[in-house]
């Protein structure tokens, strides 16, 4: 069992919410006492999910637990799936649409951000069934 | 120098004080495009954008820079600048465009050393 753990829910389509979630664990994390560097990576490949389940899922649920060694994230959903994970990991490749890109996103770099951004990354996804993004930041 | 002493100086609007009175801008950052902000900008740096929206506050929250330059005098929708005040946001407003603004900022952080 952790020390702590937190569930959030996304809701899909709603861009105005997008990074609640990752803002209400930065704050937990910062309270905690963990140190501001980890807090950041966790923040920027947190709201990159986020982003990515707007965008791409309709939604989905993220788990963070924390560990005296480490910080685990899982976000999962129930969205279209990724198609060819190699090829959505290469910065610049996006399928987001226009209205997407308008606001500022879409540039291809959310995959290749939370790969940068968390010391390990595995992604377990099944098109037409749904997406797991696991990402541990070390402490 | 802080946020609020750099838009005292150059004539920049506070929207939302949050740290900005204390704290330290140690780099600049120019960006549009929020996602390449996001894996990019350094902490503490000051981020220019044109992008008025309420992702842009998230992205000046979660990338944890020094303030946000709204800049060419484009102001926030109601929704981003209620966020910016209650996330702590620094949000500045300046009349003139990225580079001008920026190049302002740059000089005093040179003379800084």
């Amino acid at each position: 069992m952790s020390m702590l753990n937190l569930t959030y829910e996304v809701d899909g389509d709603d861009f105005t919410r997008a990074g609640e979630a990752s803002s209400a664990v930065k704050k937990r994390l910062r309270s905690l006492g963990i140190p501001p560097e980890a807090i950041r990576k966790v923040a920027i490949a947190l709201y990159e999910g986020e982003i990515n389940m707007v965008i791409h899922a309709n939604g989905g649920t993220i788990d963070v637990a924390v560990d005296p060694d480490k910080i685990t994230m899982t976000l999962k959903d129930t969205g279209k799936g990724i198609a060819d994970i190699k090829k959505a990991m290469q910065e610049g490749y996006s399928t987001a649409p226009d209205e997407v890109r308008n606001l500022g996103f879409g540039a291809g770099m959310g995959l290749p951000n939370m790969k940068k951004y968390s010391d390990h990354m595995e992604i377990d996804s099944t098109v037409g069934v749904g997406t797991t993004v696991y990402m541990e930041v070390y402490l | 120098m802080t946020p609020v002493e750099f838009a005292n100086r150059y004539g920049l609007e506070v929207l939302s004080t949050g740290e900005g009175e204390t704290r330290q801008i140690k780099g600049i950052y120019c960006c549009d495009l929020l996602s390449l902000v996001m894996g990019r900008a350094k902490e503490d740096d000051a981020f220019f954008t044109v992008m008025a929206n309420v992702n842009a506050i998230a992205v000046g929250v979660l990338a944890d820079v020094a303030c946000v330059v709204l800049c060419e005098g484009i102001r926030p929708d109601d929704l981003a600048l209620q966020r910016a005040q209650e996330q702590d946001v620094t949000l500045l407003l300046s009349k003139k465009d990225s580079f001008q603004t920026a190049l302002d900022l740059w000089k005093e952080l040179q003379a800084q050393g």
